[in-house]
């Protein structure tokens, strides 16, 4: 491979496992972004076990002033710095071993890294001091102390040089053609989410800037209509971002684990692009029963322009498994429409994690979301629990499984460390996922109760009967169960870093591949399924998908008619 | 694959399964993108977002004088007024940090329009049992053309977050 003899050198490496190119900076950089989000779920989840314990109404743990903080402690913690940094990981990975170049430079990577630690500190800092009680999205006239919005701004600046590393890193890989005539799917994923995540930072800078100023008594206050639209074009586009990482690391998971195949680049790489196009109208999907913005508006921003970007995670919600199907079927798991499911590394966290991440994400995060974000029953659901029982199912269920799974082939390839305890490792994306379904239908059934989401209590109201009480009981367990799985995947992680058994010089343990029992030369069966883009297992499985959507989207409406008339 | 560069003449359309699959999807999209604007037309719950731009404190005037014309008791708990607006009327409904007022009184299949708006931060309106929520934002007077299908008490809970008396932020409708 000429290509990996061409960045071979002092700053760089080649992969003990998969024969890449490792280039020394970038691995510097992917450590040190990857340990700081690790750190931040940690507190995130720390935090998250105080709200599930203050929801359960029997436990009741915290009181009003301390929920409410703990509550904006978690949003910000978790679903800004954890995924941020992890996905600033997943750049410097991606843009340079999968490119086979080296990072463009060591002192951007440090200029973004110093902010965004800088920034992380600072909010929590002030949150904690009890200085911001405003949630993570700080609707105004809601002001907190000007150093939170500082913390987050200087966040999302450290974010910015990253990415601006990241695409000069893969400008020059272009340039050279490090890679080959064309950019492997993953990378493509990878510049797909850098690209969404300028766009939402921009709005971010936007809203929270003149915020800022605001918070520093210079300027007016800015209009709140106009703060809830431009901030979701960060909140929202950044659920986005999470969303693209994610699908690219799906990408790669079925890869590394299972030996996963790609179906179709065009596709596949399509499916990248339509999110790109049409993803950043999805701020609408908060404004839906706001005032200030008609109808026409928010049924054409909801729907992502007719639903294009629905439609790509659709494409991806088949072509991964299909590709996965493709893969083992190849290695000779022919039998049945599901042979190749059944013999998959279920017992490799790696595996387990992507595809438990796949199932929550498709099932529950997508069909819900889908459907509350539909102008009309979202009278149903607006601020009510329903919809954190939709987001934890797509960007905790989803995202964040995904990040675990990838995070027990990180430690051992870039780290060169090995987890102990391997048995608990194959148990913890099960108990995470377990735990994160059952929090997540608990916040959706009370939701549809009219249970309202951010709420320290709701006794108070004096309406809200046994099902309500159950279900919010049901979240405070599968919120407990879930926690347990977060701190299982962070001491196992903090170990393997620090006191795992070093695996310089050999490719890593095996967390359990398949083994290749296809004839050697090659199955043609499954060859011939390939050629004729045939996946029958997962076409039953997408079917499933498609008609669970149906029966749920339509029960929406009939529930929606039953209610007053509005106009 | 999915790590490494496709081989050169990697562009193909696609086929099989994923052709029907992309189809399908496409489809669905579809079906879903029309039921909205269908709604609009033939539905009877439909969030419009009719506003108007208004002053925090001229809101709170327009509450009173509302009240004052239209009051018919009083909560003899809360003190809050109970106010029946003239059916196919104007009705008006503040959300301030923490209460609702006043408690209003309405009839089973009139329409009435019903102002909401804030005299300080962003409220939710959440109609309970009936779950119905609508954002409330200080500065709009956000209109809903609402007809009371059924009869009986109604809890308005406030579902935005509004500071630490937040969940005590709980107003009444009373439809006869």
């Amino acid at each position: 491979m000429a290509s990996i003899t061409a960045m071979s050198g002092p700053r760089t490496r080649k992969c003990d496992t998969t024969g890449l190119p490792v280039c020394l900076d970038a691995e510097f950089f992917v450590k040190m972004n990857a340990v700081s989000a690790v750190v931040f779920l940690l507190l995130g989840g720390i935090a998250a076990l105080t709200l599930a314990l203050t929801r359960w109404p029997a436990v009741h743990l915290l009181d009003s002033t301390w929920f409410y903080r703990m509550l904006t402690f978690h949003g910000v913690n978790m679903l800004i710095f954890w995924i941020l940094f992890m996905e600033m990981a997943i750049l410097y990975f991606a843009g340079t071993t999968l490119l086979k170049t080296k990072l463009f430079s060591p002192k951007l990577a440090w200029a973004g890294f110093g902010l965004m630690i800088s920034g992380a500190v600072m909010t929590d800092y002030i949150i904690l001091m009890g200085q911001a009680d405003v949630m993570l999205t700080s609707y105004l006239p809601l002001v907190a102390h000007p150093l939170f919005y500082l913390g987050i701004i200087l966040f999302a600046v450290g974010a910015l040089v990253n990415i601006f590393n990241f695409f000069a890193t893969v400008y020059v890989a272009w340039k050279n053609k490090t890679y080959g005539e064309t950019m492997p799917l993953v990378a493509f994923g990878a510049v797909t989410a850098a690209i969404i995540a300028v766009v939402a930072l921009l709005h971010g800078a936007v809203a929270l800037v003149p915020t800022l100023t605001f918070a520093m008594g210079w300027t007016a206050e800015p209009d709140p209509m106009w703060y809830r639209l431009i901030w979701w074009g960060l909140g929202h586009q950044s659920q986005q971002v999470n969303v693209v990482a994610m699908v690219s690391v799906w990408y790669l998971m079925s890869h590394l684990t299972s030996g996963g195949v790609v179906l179709n680049e065009f596709v596949s790489r399509g499916a990248f692009v339509l999110y790109i196009l049409f993803i950043n109208l999805a701020s609408a999907h908060h404004l839906l029963v706001d005032p200030g913005v008609g109808a026409t508006w928010k049924i054409w921003n909801t729907s992502y322009a007719m639903y294009l970007a629905v439609l790509a995670s659709l494409i991806h919600g088949f072509t991964v498994p299909a590709g996965l199907e493709a893969g083992m079927r190849l290695k000779g798991y022919t039998k049945g429409l599901f042979g190749w499911l059944w013999n998959a590394p279920w017992k490799n966290p790696g595996f387990s994690g992507f595809f438990l991440s796949l199932v929550i994400f498709g099932f529950i995060g997508g069909i819900t979301g889908v459907t509350l974000g539909t102008q009309q029953i979202n009278i149903t659901a607006h601020n009510t629990l329903r919809i954190p029982g939709h987001f934890h199912a797509t960007v905790v269920g989803g995202t964040s499984l995904a990040f675990m799974g990838l995070t027990y082939y990180v430690v051992p390839l870039l780290f060169r460390r090995e987890y102990s305890f391997k048995w608990l490792a194959r148990l913890q994306p099960y108990v995470f996922a377990v735990g994160i379904v059952l929090m997540s239908l608990g916040m959706s059934f009370a939701g549809s109760a009219g249970v309202a989401r951010r709420t320290w209590d709701i006794d108070a109201a004096g309406i809200y009967g046994a099902t309500s009480h159950l279900m919010l009981g049901v979240l405070g367990i599968g919120g407990t169960l879930a926690f347990i799985g977060l701190l299982i995947y962070v001491l196992l992680t903090v170990h393997a870093v620090l006191f795992g058994q070093k695996n310089h010089g050999r490719a890593m343990d095996d967390w359990g591949t398949p083994k290749d029992i296809a004839p050697a030369e090659g199955d043609t069966e499954a060859r011939e399924l390939l050629e004729h883009g045939k996946a029958p297992g997962t076409m039953v499985l997408v079917l499933v998908l498609l008609a669970c959507f149906v029966v749920y989207y339509f029960a929406n409406w009939k529930a929606l008619a039953d209610l007053w008339h509005v106009r | 694959m999915t790590i490494h560069s496709p081989p050169k003449d990697w562009f193909k359309w696609p086929h099989g399964h994923e052709r029907l699959w992309i189809g399908l999807a496409l489809v669905w999209c579809l079906i879903m993108f029309a039921m909205m604007p269908y709604w609009h037309f033939n539905g009877k719950q439909n969030s419009t977002g009719e506003s108007y731009a208004v002053e925090p404190d001229a809101f709170v005037e327009r509450v009173e004088q509302f009240t004052a014309a239209n009051k018919v008791g009083e909560d003899p708990a809360s003190g809050i007024p109970i106010v029946e607006p003239p059916p196919g009327g104007d009705a008006y409904l503040l959300g301030r940090m923490w209460s609702w007022t006043p408690t209003l009184k309405l009839r089973q299949g009139e329409t009435y329009r019903l102002h909401i708006s804030s005299a300080d931060l962003q409220h939710g309106f959440s109609l309970q049992p009936m779950n119905m929520n609508f954002q409330v934002l200080p500065g709009y007077d956000h209109v809903l053309t609402l007809t009371p299908t059924t009869t009986g008490e109604f809890t308005i809970v406030c579902n935005e977050f509004c500071g630490i008396g937040h969940h005590a932020m709980i107003g009444k409708i009373i439809v006869e």
